[in-house]
């Protein structure tokens, strides 16, 4: 038998050499990126404050002190009150959970659903793909927010249905995606091995294409979140989501937006917690990709 | 070796159609192959060569039907394979498999060596699930690796590691048939020599044919017993491998032989230098279609398509310059030098 290979290959391992798996090798990446080590941090952050929510809010959402109204932020009220006297901190803290849920809701719908017509449209090609391929351009035709607009019109305003929205106006984004994913996967020569060796079609889809399709889901679903915060937010905020006296930061920026001037720490701190929530999934997104899928290309 | 024929080919051709427009209508075709045919003995390995895009590969996966045939007839062990329903072609698999030619993009990266060996056992239904994985690990040892390189990721290994672990998949199944497409032309020189060794003590050792498609004539020299060269899509000089190198007939093969280097500085031979670029598949020229670049050509050339012919008794050659019609028109013809002797 030939030459030991072990003599001339120079990359040859010892038996103590570890696996090193795919996502191993992701991680140890990841973990080098200090910039997407301080956004998970910030998402871990707000996931804690959603669950513990009840233990970290001195108050509930709605305990209304008329005596304390708009006192600026103190040792009392960490972020000052509102002008119906709550207190701001105990509404951010709760609209954390509102604005993760919705966020991480939603983009699950528009992933699951997105992708499965992705698959579809990218496995079946031919008139299968053109119809569900068409109707995605339709839908990134429109400004998201304007078509998550008209969705709320239809089904009325609430926060349920804004999530709602929000998964409908997500799905292309991700059909594409994965369209795409799945057509150049199909073309890998470890896809024509899989046939050679024969595989069946269905099995191939299954146990090669859909695996290596799915790092994209995993790395636009953390960047969809942030969107989807701040989707809520907006629609919130038009008066087209959360609705009073719920604690979303979106609904809370619009119904102090004519304190501005005389207690800006009304707007400030569901505005920072926005801010911060959509940069803090925004950087683990970008951490994720550079991880997860160099080529990607969002 | 018997000479029992373990496959045959006819007139095998492949038409890729290349679709514009608006509509996606057809406006050409890429002849990619057009009308090869040839037949493989049990236990030998034929060789094919010619240069990038002459229809080598597209060859080679018509054989598994990995393309649909556009025409003509592949018989193994004398069936008929083009009439195979899908599932019964994909059950023939498991006798004829394929080595790709690269290793890199071959193995599917989120697989382990023992899921991407494992595979081919699972898909036929072979053995139990400790079975499989007890040959998964002979054949690691087989192919020059070692059984702890099951549990690895094929990025944890180099190029000719990872055509090893192509080649035990390969072997897997106990294939009849073994279709290497370029198996070495992705790896460095030094790792080639290794992997065609260890090709040649695995065709001993398991009584395997051979299929080996490469672009030079140097890999499959030692390989081969026979070669067939192609040339845009047709066979053009077909014979046992000695033969090949010592007395090619076709220009383009003598061509391609000159283009190769020579370790030997008392060699000495006219050297044709292959001028031109190859022809479009999708628009070849008429008659013969080396008849752009060959320095022999005649009228007859252009208008004729010269058949593949045996010339001598196992050398098959399509050329004008071995027909009747060649002769027959009496021109000023020049043979190619190793021609004159005859
Ligand atoms: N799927 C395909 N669609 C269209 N043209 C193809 C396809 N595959 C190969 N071809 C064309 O067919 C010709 C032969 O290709 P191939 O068999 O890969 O050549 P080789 O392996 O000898 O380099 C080339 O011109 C190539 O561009
Ligand atoms: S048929 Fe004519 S053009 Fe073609 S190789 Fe022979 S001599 Fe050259
Ligand atoms: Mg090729």
């Amino acid at each position: 038998m030939g030459e030991p290979a072990q003599k001339l290959d120079p990359v040859n391992k010892s038996p103590q050499e570890e696996t090193i798996s795919p996502w191993k090798e992701a991680w140890r990446k990841f973990r080098k990126n200090k910039i997407a080590l301080v956004g998970t941090s910030i998402v871990f952050f707000f996931i804690l404050i959603a669950i513990f929510a009840p233990l970290i809010a001195p108050q509930g959402i709605n305990e209304q002190d008329l005596p304390n109204r708009l006192q600026p932020p103190s040792s009392d009220f960490w972020f000052g009150t509102d002008d119906f006297g709550r207190d701001i901190f105990s509404r951010v803290v709760f609209g954390a959970r509102l604005s993760l849920t919705v966020g991480f809701l939603a983009v699950v719908g528009s992933a699951i659903v997105g992708s499965m017509l992705g698959i579809i449209a990218g496995y079946y090609g031919k008139w299968v793909d053109t119809i569900i391929s068409r109707i995605f351009d339709i839908m990134l035709a429109f400004p998201s927010i304007l078509l998550a607009i008209a969705v709320v019109s239809i089904l009325g305003p609430s926060l349920r249905n804004a999530l709602i929205a929000i998964a409908i106006i997500n799905i292309p984004n991700f059909g594409r995606l994965i369209r795409s994913r799945v057509l150049s996967v199909k073309e890998e020569e470890y896809i024509m091995a899989a046939k050679a060796i024969g595989m069946s079609d269905s099995r191939i889809l299954f146990s090669h294409v859909l695996p290596n399709s799915m790092t994209p889901i995993i790395v636009q679903g953390s960047l969809a979140i942030a969107t989807a915060i701040l989707e809520a937010a907006a629609l919130g905020f038009l008066g087209l989501g959360a609705q009073i006296p719920e604690p979303e930061w979106g609904a809370m920026l619009a119904a102090s937006r004519a304190l501005l001037v005389q207690a800006p720490w009304t707007l400030f701190f569901p505005g920072l917690a926005i801010m911060l929530a959509v940069l803090g999934f925004n950087l683990m997104g970008d951490g994720l990709r550079d991880a997860l899928d160099p080529k990607m290309k969002t | 070796m018997t000479t029992e024929t373990l496959l045959r080919v006819e007139n095998l051709k492949k038409h890729f159609p290349i679709r514009g427009g608006v509509l996606g209508k057809e406006i050409g075709s890429v002849k990619a192959v057009e009308g090869v045919s040839f037949e493989v003995k049990k236990g030998e390995t034929l060789g094919i060569v010619g240069e990038s895009g002459c229809g080598k590969s597209t060859t080679g996966r018509m054989l598994l039907r990995l393309i649909e045939p556009t025409d003509g007839k592949i018989y193994f062990e004398d069936q008929d394979v083009t009439e195979l329903s899908t599932s019964d072609m994909r059950k023939l698999r498991r006798d004829m498999q394929m080595v790709f030619q690269d290793p890199f993009a071959s193995l599917n990266p989120r697989h382990t060596v023992e899921k991407i060996l494992e595979e081919p056992l699972k898909v036929h239904g072979i053995g139990t699930p400790k079975e499989r994985k007890q040959k998964v690990r002979e054949l690691l040892e087989i192919v020059g690796l070692s059984s702890y390189h099951a549990k690895r990721y094929p990025h944890q290994f180099s190029g000719g590691q990872r055509q090893r672990i192509g080649i035990a998949r390969a072997l897997m199944t106990q294939p009849k048939l073994i279709i290497a497409d370029e198996p070495v032309s992705a790896l460095d020189v030094s790792i080639q020599a290794q992997v065609l060794n260890l090709m040649q003590d695995l065709q001993k050792e398991f009584q395997l044919t051979y299929i080996v498609i490469a672009h030079d004539l140097g890999v499959v020299r030692h390989i081969s017993d026979r070669v067939g060269v192609m040339y845009l899509g047709r066979m053009a000089e077909l014979t046992e491998s000695e033969k090949m190198y010592d007395k090619p007939l076709h220009p383009y093969t003598q061509a391609l032989l000159s283009a190769v280097p020579i370790p030997d500085p008392l060699y000495e031979k006219d050297s044709i230098v292959l001028e031109g670029d190859i022809p479009s598949p999708s628009n070849p020229p008429s008659g013969c279609a080396f008849h752009t670049r060959c320095p022999y050509k005649m009228d007859v050339c252009t208008q004729k398509v010269p058949e593949l012919r045996e010339h001598e008794p196992g050398h098959y050659v399509a050329c004008h310059l071995y027909t009747e019609e060649g002769s027959a028109a009496g021109q000023n013809k020049q043979l190619p030098e190793e021609g004159k002797h005859e």
